[in-house]
């Protein structure tokens, strides 16, 4: 019998295949940004600032005369760290939450349930404000800031799906023979919860990326001069008609970035056939 | 003394008194029948044998449940955690649903055996394999690696029970084990059962509403009837003389071979509604000797000439 592997059905999708290709594209150039990037990203070339595309600097050099394409592959970098590390703390901790509060109930659930439903009830970014005006900015804050903002998401939808999956005959077969609740909750109840989460949560990265680079635009994110995408944009809107390509390159890589992100998790949806367990977010 | 010894224990559901002094006995090597029609309390009695009770929101207000010597109700949950599985193992209704969708069968089966003998993974799996072949389910190694949706669902059960006999229980509650299958399949398994019993000197409780699979297995049988039992005696005695009208109903119900087509009658009336119970002895509305003590007076649950019975007019 041929294993299922809905990460494969996905690539063979022509969609999946070239998000996923794309995203790959982003990855590796996160990962070997020292060796892929033609310049550094912090050498500053005052009398050559602003200057066009060329091929020297094929996506131009911004207002210190930095080259836009190192700085747009290390930006890569600040991006994808910040937003996958952001959404793998709030999967795990919704995951826990969620699990324990649809689990054990009563007081527990019901305190959970109203902190996270006040939270949903506000956009992401504003609690992400809220959050960075409180503990200061920087790439530390914003993590914490993006990951509490996603964790309503992520413990509402394992709620559901615990709540559904607890009443189901194994678990209480399980109980029959004598399982305790750390055993049903992690090896029983989790795993057959994960799926939908996880993808929920890859989409999430997307959404993530532009929240950083939102608060990056701000300049609440990563400080100069480390790249982010964000603060590039930012930084561009004063050379908006001098050197339009100071913004338009990193607003490009969020985009394609997030829009390849967001194809890949539909192609990912269509294979596990999960549609109705999302739509419960 | 009996292994597993349940004395007229009554529980309580919030205001509803779904069990009303549930009594009988098992003891090693004994097949035990609790037969009823739905809503009787078959399932509610193997849950407090099974200490599950809370879980619904019941509570045991009366009587004692003596396991091996010792006392279930009041026993803290984390010892109660101890015996299920261990000593007392409840096979579900439904194997279709019994297993984890996601776990290879064996490593359902493994877990079990590690978690109340302390097995290695390694002897866990070979007991696993032992249980499988026990079963007779053909080629344990690759039923081992399976998953549950690869399986049939008479496997899916023998399986079940696998999971069951896993830690080498002293008492099995079998909560109707063949319902959600069919007639040659439920055959095999009760047969299964029955060796168990007898090749382990185990203790098996049947919940089942089936007379036909009461007289293929059973040592005796307690027949409950709204709550209460309305006899208890052997297999043998209940079928060829049974002292409660109730019984004798259960048994004029079971379809022969060679019956009159259309002549197969049920029992009239229902089971009365838990939150309106008649006065006097239960039945009374859907029993056809019913006199005026009947309406008045509940009967007591009396020794007759062999077993127990509660009904006014059965002989001494």
């Amino acid at each position: 019998m041929a294993a299922f592997d809905p990460i494969k059905t996905a690539i063979r999708s022509p969609r999946g295949g070239v998000s996923a290709a794309v995203l790959l594209l982003v990855m590796a150039c996160a990962l070997f940004a020292p060796l892929i990037a033609p310049y550094a990203y912090d050498i500053q070339n005052l009398p050559g600032s602003n200057a066009d595309p060329s091929v020297a600097h094929w996506m131009g050099t911004d207002e210190f005369g930095r080259d836009l394409m190192s700085r747009i592959i290390y930006g890569a970098r600040t991006s994808l760290t910040v937003a996958v590390t952001a959404i793998s703390i709030s999967v795990v901790a919704g995951l826990t939450l969620g699990a324990m509060a649809a689990y054990f109930g009563g007081w527990f659930d019901r305190a959970v349930t109203a902190v996270v439903d006040l939270t949903w009830s506000f956009p992401e970014i504003l609690i992400a404000l809220i959050l960075i005006a409180i503990i200061g900015p920087g790439v530390g804050s914003v993590m914490v800031a993006i990951s509490i903002a996603y964790l309503a998401q992520f413990t509402r939808l394992t709620r559901a799906q615990i709540m559904a999956l607890k009443n189901e005959t194994y678990v209480e077969a399980t109980t029959n023979l004598g399982a305790g609740h750390f055993h049903i909750i992690f090896r029983h109840l989790l795993p057959n919860a994960l799926t939908p989460v996880i993808v929920a949560g890859m989409l999430a990265t997307g959404d993530a990326i532009i929240l950083e680079a939102t608060l990056g635009f701000f300049g609440l994110g990563a400080q100069p001069p480390t790249p982010s995408w964000g603060a590039m944009m930012s930084s561009g809107t004063a050379q908006i008609f001098i050197a339009p390509w100071i913004i338009i390159f990193p607003g490009l890589a969020i985009a394609i970035t997030v829009i390849s992100i967001n194809l890949f998790g539909d192609a990912l949806i269509e294979s596990l056939d999960i549609h109705n367990h999302l739509r419960s977010v | 003394m009996a292994l597993l010894s349940v004395q007229s224990i009554s529980v309580s559901i919030g205001q509803l008194n779904p069990l009303e002094g549930v009594t009988f006995d098992i003891d090693k090597r004994e097949i035990l029948g609790l037969v009823g029609e739905s809503g009787s309390g078959k399932s509610l009695t193997a849950m407090c044998v099974m200490g599950l009770l809370p879980r619904i929101g019941g509570t045991i207000t009366n009587g004692s449940i003596i396991f091996d010597g010792r006392e279930l109700i009041g026993l803290p949950e984390i010892e109660l955690r101890r015996l299920r599985g261990k000593r007392i193992a409840l096979i579900s209704q439904n194997p279709m649903t019994s297993l984890d969708p996601i776990i290879p069968i064996g490593a359902q089966i493994d877990q079990v055996s590690t978690l109340h003998l302390g097995l290695s993974p390694e002897a866990a799996k070979a007991r696993s394999l032992d249980l499988i072949a026990q079963l007779r389910i053909p080629e344990p190694a690759a039923i081992h690696r399976a998953y549950p949706h690869q399986l049939s669902g008479g496997m899916k059960q023998r399986i079940v029970i696998a999971m069951a006999l896993a830690a080498d229980p002293d008492l099995i509650v079998a909560d109707e084990p063949t319902t959600a299958l069919d007639v040659t399949i439920q055959a095999q398994i009760i047969q299964i059962m029955v060796e168990l019993v007898r090749d382990r000197s185990l203790a098996l409780m049947l919940i089942t509403h089936d007379m036909g699979v009461v007289a293929q297995a059973c040592d005796r049988v307690v027949v409950l009837y709204a709550g209460r039992v309305a006899e208890m005696n052997t297999v043998g005695e209940v079928f060829a003389n049974p002292k409660h009208p109730y019984t004798r109903e259960l048994i004029r119900c079971i379809p022969r071979l060679g019956q009159e087509p259309g002549s197969l009658k049920g029992i009239p009336g229902a089971v009365p509604s838990i939150v309106d119970y008649p006065d006097g002895c239960r039945f009374n509305p859907r029993c056809s000797e019913a006199q005026e003590i009947c309406r008045g007076q509940v009967p007591a649950l009396e020794r007759k000439s062999s077993g127990i019975a509660a009904c006014h007019f059965s002989e001494v």
